[in-house]
């Protein structure tokens, strides 16, 4: 069961707050403005403003802080990364520290803390919709979203489909794949002895079978699908109706209206 | 003159690999099933019930001859889908036929497919999870249900969308036997009640017992067919089909070898006490 909860995809926190109440187009939409005012801002005050505003629906979502700590673990790497690199080598203005070859400057250190920030920003606030939407809503979300991208003949029904059917496979492919670990111990295998290389080759006897049941698995669904008349997105209707409150209108209007703030402040 | 509701004409299906015939999987069956009529589909491994399953809804065509449902003939590309809604199919394994993460937006998914409207669509799902005993599990995660809940939920997902005739590829195969109490109850009320038709392939002899008709396959062809009755009535040769008789005809024909004239229509552990007593 250990491996179920390192599991992130889908990780909703179910809540009653307005932002868990939001239609998930409304905050998919919301999401896509913030993100691009993020790449826009220029200077630290823009950062600050959008700090404020994030502090703001943090507040409102009524989240434990400790979970966006968790959602930043896995870019930690690459935050730690960029900071290095820029203060590295990105040169020109003050040099605070020498030694050596190596030199720290001050366009570094403002170059190498604005991409951090940057980064952390945007985890923080896609988690705060991830969070707050339920992985179905999202697929829906998604569906809906992508629609007029159909021209462009973007599948967004089978992209949503695609991801209804990960979620709903996850927990049965994590089952299988503990009965088949054990199974192979049972056998002799042994998981957890061993350098690194030498535990991914040991993987081997555990990935081959779980893959082949998937396939199999995967072949099954498709005619379980097939016999009852699915024909992929064309004239299906949907049981979950999302209906549009005023709410919604109003998050993405004043979202827009104050990443608009921002951005212009900002740049 | 009551017209079939499934009827297959010299029906024949081969496999083939690289556009060579490997085997012959239906030779020329003539088949027709009755509108309400409950039949049990037994043979060895290999002996094509899954085979003529899968041409019941059109998921495979026929090489040689014809499969009318309800009057609609299976090769018309037309009729594929009006044909896979009357006939519903359910499949051996119960995880890998649930589609959606929760019990309700699974029986949904066929009636979305046919593009019913919303309100609809929850009335109709609401109906058929109660008719499989299942409301209460209707927000539940699927992969968290028992096998015989699964396979319910499987069931309740075809007779959602209305089906003139269920058909059950070894339904039972994967449940333990509390599972299969569950999903065989579910059937026969569906049967009796809602006078759906059934034709449930099986494994197990003992639940063919109560089926209006037993076809016994083998090797693509239809070996016999008849009442339970007639077909475990002893004179038929199962063994040399690799199936075993179920233990109370089994022992009836045993008594009848040793001389006691046990009644060839012995089904029940009832009807052999009420002889032996």
């Amino acid at each position: 069961m250990s491996g179920m909860r390192s599991i992130t995809l889908g990780h909703y926190l179910p809540g009653t707050s307005i932002l868990h109440r939001l239609d998930p187009r409304a905050k998919l939409l919301g999401l896509l403005v913030l993100i691009a005012a993020l790449f826009l801002i220029k200077t630290f005050t823009g950062f600050i403003l959008f700090g404020i505003f994030f502090v703001i629906a943090f507040l409102s979502s009524r989240l434990p802080w400790r979970y966006f700590m968790r959602g930043l673990r896995p870019v930690l790497y690459i935050v730690l990364f960029t900071l290095i690199l820029h203060f590295l080598f990105t040169k020109g203005g003050q040099v605070f520290w020498r030694f050596g070859m190596l030199t720290i400057e001050e366009n570094g250190v403002y170059l190498g803390s604005f991409m951090t920030l940057r980064l952390i920003l945007l985890v923080i606030t896609t988690l705060l919709v991830t969070l707050t939407t339920s992985p179905i809503a999202f697929a829906d979300g998604i569906e809906f979203l992508l629609r007029p991208l159909r021209i462009f003949r973007v599948p967004g029904h089978e992209i949503a489909m695609m991801m209804t059917i990960a979620l709903r496979f996850i927990p049965t492919l994590m089952e299988e794949s503990d009965k088949i670990r054990k199974a192979q111990m049972a056998r002799g295998a042994d998981f957890e002895s061993g350098n690194i290389f030498r535990r991914a080759r040991n993987l081997v006897p555990l990935l081959v079978p779980l893959f082949v049941s998937a396939f199999r698995r995967a072949d099954d669904l498709a005619v379980a699908m097939e016999s009852r008349c699915y024909r992929g997105g064309e004239n299906r209707t949907k049981m979950r109706q999302q209906q549009v409150t005023t709410l919604d209108y109003l998050g993405v209007f004043t979202t827009c209206g104050i990443a608009a703030v921002i951005v212009l402040t900002g740049v | 003159m009551i017209s079939p509701i499934i009827e297959t004409i010299q029906l024949s299906y081969d496999y083939t690999l690289d556009g060579e015939k490997v085997i012959r999987a239906l030779d020329n069956i003539s088949l027709e099933i009755t509108e309400g009529e409950y039949v049990c589909l037994i043979g060895p491994n290999g002996s094509g019930k899954s085979t003529l399953a899968r041409h019941l809804n059109a998921l495979l065509l026929p090489a040689a001859g014809d499969v009318y449902v309800d009057g609609l003939l299976t090769g018309k590309e037309e009729n594929r889908w009006e044909i896979r809604r009357r006939v519903g199919l359910v499949f051996q394994n119960p995880d890998n036929q649930i589609v959606a993460t929760t019990v309700e937006e699974d029986v949904a998914f066929g009636l979305e497919n046919m593009g019913i409207d919303p309100p609809l669509i929850r009335q109709r799902v609401a109906e058929a999870l109660e008719l499989v005993g299942m409301s209460s599990l209707a927000q539940h995660a699927p992969h968290l249900l028992s096998g015989g809940q699964k396979q319910r939920l499987a069931i309740a997902g075809i007779i959602a969308m209305r089906p003139r005739c269920l058909v059950l590829d070894e339904p039972t195969a994967m449940l333990d036997p509390r599972g299969r109490r569950e999903v065989l109850s579910t059937i026969r009320m569906l049967n009796r009640q809602e006078k759906v038709t059934v034709v449930h392939i099986t494994h197990f002899m003992e639940e063919t017992l109560d089926a209006d008709r037993i076809i016994v396959m083998d090797r693509g062809q239809i070996a016999y067919s008849g009442t339970p009755e007639e077909v475990f009535s002893g004179e038929i040769d199962l063994g040399s089909l690799e199936m075993d008789m179920p233990a109370i005809p089994a022992l009836a024909s045993a008594l009848r070898e040793k001389g006691m004239p046990v009644p060839q229509n012995t089904l029940t552990v009832d009807q052999l006490v009420e002889y032996l007593c």
